[in-house]
């Protein structure tokens, strides 16, 4: 083996790439990590939540060591129409207890952190080099090309985001579709630490996440809300292809939302300073590419879509770097080249990512109800006013009253409708 | 400072950007945009480069948060080539 041959080349310093640079250089393994961004988390924007089983699968106890924000004790559904809005809050402690359920995360931070780690445990990070290419001989991956150099390993690690072009160019998978994606955007709203947990009844290193549905002018989408230290990330993940139908920029619907008088209430006094985009895998299990490998390359991380979203429960960078360990355990088995992708999909179902992705496989149906992101919330946010209004003259009996605000809204065939289709999306 | 409505260029205005000038990472054909119907890149852009100027698609790649939306939304092929910014450039994220 030629000197400047390393065992691996990991593109992409995410949460995946880092994970399985990680394992691999703490294994002893000769590592080179590259990240197009001047330093790890430079490209990456996400909600953010990151559950902490992933990072104690990694290594027990590493979560500590990270740079995560608040720990999450409280989970808010927020139902919103143009007028008034209606919020769940469940608020659970042991959430908290012991290894924290899941943490805010801001990935400059989280990213860089990450990086640093795997360089402490040997690997070598090239931060600011963007990939241009794939060395191929004899069908067999064998390298990267970066700025007119070429670098070469036994095996490449594909975790360079959800626009993968590694993934492409090695012919595993075509381009996204647009059903198959969420755009999410977002703004980082800067609040001081102790208004923060004063809005939001937190301790100063408990925090808040929030789904919000009403908010997106009819599009299939969700609004997210993540309480950081010093800070709020408020965004929307829209689906582009109702986004395009409906004809209104996406950006000014953020702006609607984040002024709307139930958001405005939480963020005001704040200043945004900074706003961000992302591509988001959005259907799940069947979004997943038929190939994630091929001999002497696999693909992990967002670039193998991996993502689960219930409408509850938004998960990736977990899923990344269960994939990343997966695919280190792999390399770290394999008696042979050829034996590392085959490995790799076994790790994946080992480690129950396949598994995970599977059991939600039809959730994504539930994004494709039409009234859900309109006229579901807009019939809760009515029915409590007419529960909580009290004016002085004789109330339509309370059922009727009800019926009324329903009919208002959708059909009863509607609303059965809806219901089934939810149903059989579970 | 408070909060306020913030336009598109108020919002690219708060990120950091190193712009290659000169040398657009993302190809955009107006031949094609001219027999495009759907034009979802005018309201799915995060960043709305894309605009409408004279029933002509006009792109500007400075701004662009790499995101990839335009390009997977795009129906006729008029983003003709889509790559990310040369090592150095394009956006950086600070808190996101």
């Amino acid at each position: 083996m030629a000197d400047d041959k390393f065992d691996a080349i990991v593109v992409g310093a995410g949460p995946a790439g880092s994970a399985c640079a990680y394992v691999l250089a703490k294994a002893g393994k000769n590592v080179l990590l590259v990240e197009r961004g001047d330093s790890p988390g430079g490209k990456n924007v996400s909600g953010g939540r990151l559950y902490t089983y992933a990072l104690e699968m990694i290594e027990p106890g590493m979560y500590q060591r990270a740079p995560l924000q608040r720990k999450i004790v409280r989970e808010q559904i927020m139902l919103l129409d143009k007028h008034a809005a209606t919020t769940i809050d469940y608020f659970d402690p042991r959430f908290v207890e012991g290894v924290p359920q899941s943490y805010s995360v801001v990935r400059a931070k989280l990213d860089e952190w990450f990086a640093s780690e795997v360089e402490a445990k040997g690997g070598t990070l090239a931060s600011g080099v963007l990939v241009d290419g794939l060395i191929e001989e004899n069908d067999r991956i064998v390298g990267i090309r970066a700025g007119g150099e070429e670098m070469r390993s036994d095996v490449v690690v594909a975790a360079d985001g959800i626009n993968s072009l590694l993934g492409r160019k090695a012919g595993l998978f075509s381009d996204l579709e647009g059903h198959a994606v969420g755009v999410g955007i977002k703004e980082t709203i800067e609040l001081p630490d102790s208004v923060i947990s004063a809005r939001f009844a937190v301790k100063d290193d408990e925090g808040v996440a929030r789904v919000a549905i009403g908010c997106t002018d009819g599009i299939s989408g969700g609004a997210f809300l993540y309480t950081n230290k010093g800070s709020i990330s408020l965004g929307i993940v829209f689906s582009p292809a109702q986004a395009a139908k409906q004809g209104r920029h996406i950006q000014e619907i953020l702006q609607d939302f984040k002024m709307h008088p139930a958001i405005l209430a939480l963020i005001e006094g704040g200043t945004t300073i900074e706003y961000g985009a992302h591509l988001v895998p959005e259907v799940g299990y069947r979004g997943i590419p038929q190939r994630l490998h091929r001999e002497g390359m696999v693909v992990i991380g967002d670039a193998a879509r991996f993502g689960i979203n219930t409408g509850l429960i938004i998960r990736g960078m977990d899923l990344a770097m269960v994939s990343g360990l997966a695919a280190a355990q792999a390399i770290l088995q394999a008696k042979s080249i050829e034996a590392v992708g085959p490995i790799y999909i076994d790790k994946l179902e080992e480690l129950m990512l396949l598994g995970e992705e599977r059991a939600y496989q039809n959730f994504h149906q539930i994004f494709e109800i039409p009234h859900v992101f309109r006229e579901v919330p807009k019939l809760a946010n009515e029915a409590m006013q007419f529960l909580f209004t009290v004016d002085g003259r004789v109330p339509t009996p309370m059922v009727q009253g009800l019926m009324n605000v329903a009919k208002r809204n959708m059909s009863l065939g509607q609303i059965l409708a809806d219901g089934w289709k939810a149903y059989r999306s579970l | 400072m408070s909060i306020k409505r913030l336009s598109p260029e108020e919002s690219l205005a708060l990120d950091k950007f190193a712009v290659d000038e000169g040398k657009p990472h993302i190809i955009v054909d107006k031949a094609i945009c001219a027999h495009c119907s759907d034009r979802a890149c005018l309201v799915v852009c995060p960043a709305r480069l894309y605009r409408l100027k004279d029933n002509q698609i006009s792109f500007e790649f400075a701004g662009c948060l790499e995101c990839g939306t335009c390009r997977v939304m795009c129906s006729e092929g008029g983003v003709t080539s889509w790559n990310y910014p040369r090592a150095s450039f394009g956006v950086t994220y600070r808190t996101s």
